[in-house]
């Protein structure tokens, strides 16, 4: 088991490196020329040249490359021979020059907001979405299971752009049940927090929920089927128990690939949440980063986002390992 | 009945074949950890117009026999020749010719026919691929064979879902007729088929090796069964052939133990007669054919195993007339049926 | 209801009817049968003549919301089909018990066998978890599981498909039920497993004095352990009887179909079977008369098609040996004699 982490920890090092190697090889064929954007109006000659030295566009991409990986266990300074060189210490995820910060510094801040969003969505719409689900298959075909399966269809065509749109307009300016949204910590001001953060959770939950009742609802019409199943009856067991301990166990494994999966994206940020209630997350950051073609904040976010993905997907196949004994992990 | 050729020329002749499946460890780099036996040194023959059936417990290799003796498996090892062919290590290309005269029906009726396509265009499928035009036109071809295998020629432009089980096999023994091959191997034909259905196949198959003069290679895990459509039969164990004989020397005087094991196990549909039969109780289950024991493979179940049988292989010898047998100490001091076996060895 | 002289088990006119998309599905269309304690009952036909739902109904595992059960089956006096859903689920796995055709998939893949089992005795009585384990472990032992220290924390894929079986047949005779319903117990496993199971059934039969019901579509294996048979068609008993009648005096042209198309192990019958001609009917749209008469060779003998229009009454012909069909006793004794001597002839 544990060898099996390590190489599996190992392997996701590997798809991590050739990742970022993938991504750098792709901007690096972008037709813009970064620099040029670093550049403004004003911009002459020896202004962006100046700038391609500082963001070391005029390495070949695989020194560029190289340059980024160092900067990740060391630090990194960028145009040292200059007479402002600029400090970028380990971690170094890059340094966006468009707003004078470092990468990994400006992802970090938004990530707390991002986090709270997706754990709080996460917690939500998986309680709604598996009991509605399991609720749903039980009443397969009657009107509580006809209604479960419509507010999930409403739920998943809706766009949540649209939702939270609603959402604002009735509940914050129209009826003013809530305040305008302003994030701040929890630790600081929890009542403020959950003033904020409960719609953004409610309309990111809806969306996913409804997708989670149809899979549980699905899954649970397959398992109850089984053979084992009628076993567990055969021997007597209560329903609930047939349900909770035989058939909810069963058919957990596809549920739990896609919630880690959803989970590790949404840690990437919410971008249509995050923007629509303005709150300080990765997701908003990635908008304005690709608004202002802040390319080093690009690449920083398109590494993060896609290093939870490859965590969750160990986490997954772990928990399998944990729910299925016949999975061996070897 | 056709004439049975009791030598020379064979429309399939197999020779030591091997089929090893390698095992590999799963996860991110596998490698091969072991093999699977599945077909460890089987060599059989099968002459115009004879049914040679094949029978042993699940997992004992009968269906990769079946299939990598019409090269849908590669062979690990061995000689397979058909119609006097060699053709174990031929090229895909230079089979297809081949694969006139040797066909395949499935033991699942319900996947071994493409659901999308008609009935005709199934059993017509053969023509097509070997480029033939039969006279009058694969059309009427089709119809006609539908016509023999008892189906109902206007049936030809319907789907295989909407026929029941017995009809699926029927047309997937059409389809296999269709070029008159020389040799159909038969997975299971009637396995998952209605006692009612499976007697009207084995008729069909009789009749139609009757009018063709085509020979099978009848692989069933029912020896009563293959009782009834056999001459010969061939009982497999864990990859290998522990016994051949006629099908009236197998039944009367098995003697192998597993043989003699198999046949007590099987309960005889009359009452009387099923009271007054021994049985001989194997102790265990099949062994993995990843690791299969030494010496005999069948020593770790045998009642008359010693401890030479542990050690030695025993090679398939020729003890009587037409009956070859795998055993150091073959059952010949019991010449009669199962039944009088002693209860103590039980 | 305090009529002495009821058997253990009594099934009386028991039906089940699914609404499908495509029809009603009479499955089950007025069963009756009884089996005594210690005694045998094999259950006969071919697939879809309704055995399994029979058996799941006298069980309650039809989901009674999604069919209609009506009928009575009573098992010590106590009907089960009038019972509710709460008192019936307290007779399975205590005072009745079933076990099904294909081990793997009937056992729960992600408990072990220990849990499964224990499962079972707690839900029943009130004992320990380690009281629990304890009869578990001794039942695994008494169903021939070797080690079974170390076995009963094994999961079921680590087990071959013959000591699921027996992992089964624990987990159904664990409380010492009265009534166990094999449904097709040995169908996927080999014939030397298959003998090892039959035969532990048997001696555990005797054992607790149980009441079988099996049910089977292989007639050698009614031959080898019923006292009692009920053949099966269409949803209907249309024969049953001791063992000895059904084999040797049968009445019902298709019972006499299905004896003469089983091949035999033990003798060498013609070249060519003489199988029941045709497929089993669709349970959607039943023959309107007798059910079996699209495959009947001798419908033509009874006078005015009443085949073809009346549905055979079940009529007892002595001695509880029923049958439905309307030929009369003297055309049933020439057809069956005709049939049996040809049969017994077959190898010549
Ligand atoms: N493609 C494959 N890869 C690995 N192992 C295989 C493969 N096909 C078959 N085997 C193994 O080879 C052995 C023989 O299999 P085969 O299907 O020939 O058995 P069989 O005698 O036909 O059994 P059955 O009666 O169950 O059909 C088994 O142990 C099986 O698991
Ligand atoms: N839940 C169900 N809904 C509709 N039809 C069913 C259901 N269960 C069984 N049937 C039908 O009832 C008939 C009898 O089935 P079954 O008892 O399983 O047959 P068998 O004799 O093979 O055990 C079959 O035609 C089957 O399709
Ligand atoms: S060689 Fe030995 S172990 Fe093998 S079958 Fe013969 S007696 Fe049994
Ligand atoms: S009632 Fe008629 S159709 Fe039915 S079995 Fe008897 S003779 Fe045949
Ligand atoms: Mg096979
Ligand atoms: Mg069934």
């Amino acid at each position: 088991m544990s060898a099996y982490v390590v190489r599996r920890i190992l392997s996701m090092v590997l798809l991590l490196v050739l990742l970022s190697l993938v991504v750098f090889i792709l901007f690096s064929l972008l037709p813009a020329d970064p620099a040029r954007l670093t550049c403004g109006k004003g911009c002459t000659p020896s202004v962006l040249e100046a700038n391609r030295i500082k963001l070391g566009l005029d390495l070949p991409v695989i020194q560029q490359y190289w340059e980024f990986v160092k900067g990740l266990f060391v630090g990194r300074t960028y145009a040292a021979n200059s007479p402002d060189p600029v400090q970028c210490s380990a971690p170094c995820l890059g340094y966006s020059f468009k707003r004078g910060e470092e990468v990994f510094v400006l992802i970090k801040d938004r990530l707390p907001a991002t986090i709270w969003l997706a754990f709080g969505a996460f917690v939500l719409w998986l309680a709604a979405g598996i009991s509605l689900g399991i609720y749903s298959a039980l009443r397969r075909g009657r009107w509580q299971d006809r209604s479960v399966m419509g507010f999930a269809l409403v739920g998943y065509s809706l766009p949540s752009f649209f939702i939270g749109l609603v959402a604002i307009f009735f509940i914050i300016i129209r009826w003013q049940l809530l305040p305008f949204p302003s994030y701040i910590s929890p630790f600081e001001n929890p009542v403020q927090f959950l003033q904020t953060m409960i719609l953004p959770w409610i309309i990111l939950a809806t969306l996913y929920a409804a997708f989670y009742m149809r899979l549980t609802r699905n899954q649970m019409l397959e398992v109850l089927g089984d053979d084992y199943i009628r076993t567990a009856r055969a021997k007597g067991l209560p329903e609930r128990t047939v349900i909770r301990k035989h058939a909810l166990r069963a058919g957990l494994t596809p549920i739990v690939t896609a919630a880690g999966l959803d989970l590790a994206g949404l840690l990437g940020g919410a971008i249509i949440t995050e923007s629509i209630f303005s709150l300080p997350g990765v997701g908003s950051l990635a908008v304005n980063s690709v608004n202002d073609a802040d390319l080093p904040l690009i690449v920083g976010i398109t590494l993060v986002a896609a290093t939870f993905i490859i965590i969750a997907n160990l986490i997954v196949d772990l928990l399998y390992a944990v729910i299925d004994p016949r999975v061996r992990l070897t | 009945m056709t004439q049975i050729a009791s030598n020379g020329d064979q429309v399939l002749r197999v020779t030591d074949l091997r089929t090893y499946f390698p095992v590999r460890s799963r996860g991110l780099f596998p490698k091969t950890i072991g093999q699977v036996k599945a077909v460890d040194g089987v060599s059989l023959s099968v002459a115009p117009g004879e049914t040679l059936g094949l029978v042993g417990e699940s997992g004992c290799g009968k269906s990769t026999t079946g299939r990598t003796v019409l090269r849908l498996i590669a062979p690990t090892s061995g000689t397979i020749e058909l119609d006097g062919d060699d053709i174990t290590a031929m090229s895909a290309k230079q089979l297809v010719p081949l694969r006139r005269k040797a066909q395949m029906i499935f033991q699942d009726p319900y996947n071994a026919l493409n659901p999308r396509h008609t009935v005709g265009t199934i059993i017509g499928a053969p023509f097509e691929v070997q480029s033939v035009t039969p006279p009058g036109g694969v059309q009427a071809a089709v119809q006609d064979l539908m016509e023999r295998v008892g189906l109902n020629p206007e049936h030809y432009n319907r789907y295989p879902s909407e026929f029941s089980g017995g009809q699926r096999q029927r047309i997937g023994i059409a389809r296999a007729v269709a070029l008159r091959p020389k040799i159909i191997v038969c997975d299971e034909p009637v396995s998952a088929l209605d006692v009612s259905i499976q007697a009207q196949i084995m008729n069909l198959l009789k009749d139609l090796q009757d009018d063709f003069g085509v020979a099978y290679l009848f692989v069933a895990h029912d020896l009563a069964v293959v009782r009834q459509i056999a001459h010969r039969v061939a009982v497999m164990y864990l990859g290998h052939i522990v016994e051949l004989a006629s099908r009236e020397d197998l039944y009367a005087k098995p003697l192998h133990p597993y043989t003699h094991a198999l046949l007590s196990a099987v309960p005889v549909p009359d009452p009387r007669a099923q009271a007054n039969r021994e049985q001989i109780r194997l102790s265990g289950d099949l062994p993995s054919p990843i690791n299969p024991p030494s010496g005999c493979v069948f020593h770790t179940r045998c009642f008359r195993a010693e401890d030479r049988c542990r050690v030695e292989v025993p090679e398939l010898r020729e003890l009587l007339p037409g009956h070859t047998v795998a055993c150091h100490f073959p059952m010949v001091d019991l010449q009669s049926t199962p039944s009088s076996v002693e209860s103590s060895k039980i | 209801m305090m009529r002495a002289a009821r058997p253990f088990l009594a099934v009386e006119g028991l039906s089940v009817e699914f609404p499908t998309e495509d029809g009603r599905v009479q499955a089950v269309d007025g069963v009756s049968f009884s089996v005594e304690r210690g005694k045998t009952l094999a259950i006969v036909g071919e697939s879809g003549s309704g055995k399994s739902v029979t058996a799941q109904a006298i069980m309650g595992l039809i989901d009674r919301r999604l069919s209609v059960v009506s009928g009575r089956a009573w098992l010590e006096g106590r009907d089960l089909v009038a019972m509710s859903d709460d008192e019936v689920r307290h007779e399975r796995g205590s005072s009745m018990a079933m076990i099904f055709q294909d081990p793997m998939s009937s056992l729960h893949p992600f408990y072990r066998i220990g849990a499964q089992l224990s499962e079972a005795v707690l839900v029943h009585q009130k004992v320990s978890k380690q009281e629990a384990r304890e009869q578990v472990l001794e039942m695994l032992n008494r169903v021939g599981i070797p080690d079974p220290k170390t076995r009963i924390d094994d999961y079921p894929h680590q087990l071959s498909g013959g000591m699921r079986q027996r992992v089964m047949i624990a987990m159904a005779l664990i409380n010492s039920p009265a009534l166990l319903i094999a449904d097709e117990p040995t169908t996927a496993l080999d014939v030397t497993v298959q003998s090892q199971i039959l035969e532990l059934i048997g001696t555990l039969q005797q054992e607790y004095d149980t009441a079988v019901v099996m049910i089977t579509h292989d007639l050698g294996i009614v031959a080898d352990i019923a006292d009692h048979v009920a053949v099966m068609y269409g949803g209907r008993i249309v024969e049953s009887g001791t063992v000895d009648e059904i084999f040797y005096e049968p009445q019902m042209p298709y019972t006499l179909g299905l004896l003469s198309s089983v091949p035999r192990l033990d003798q060498v019958r013609a070249e060519r079977l003489d199988p029941i001609p045709g497929n089993p009917p669709s349970p959607i749209s039943l023959p309107p008369g007798c059910v079996f008469q699209p495959r009947c060779a001798y419908s033509d003998r009874v006078t005015s098609h009443a085949c073809e229009t009346v549905r055979p009454e079940l009529v007892d012909i002595g001695g509880g040996h029923t049958m439905r069909c309307h030929l009369d006793a003297d055309q049933r004794g020439q057809i069956a004699s005709d049939v049996l001597s040809a049969l017994a002839g077959g190898g010549a």
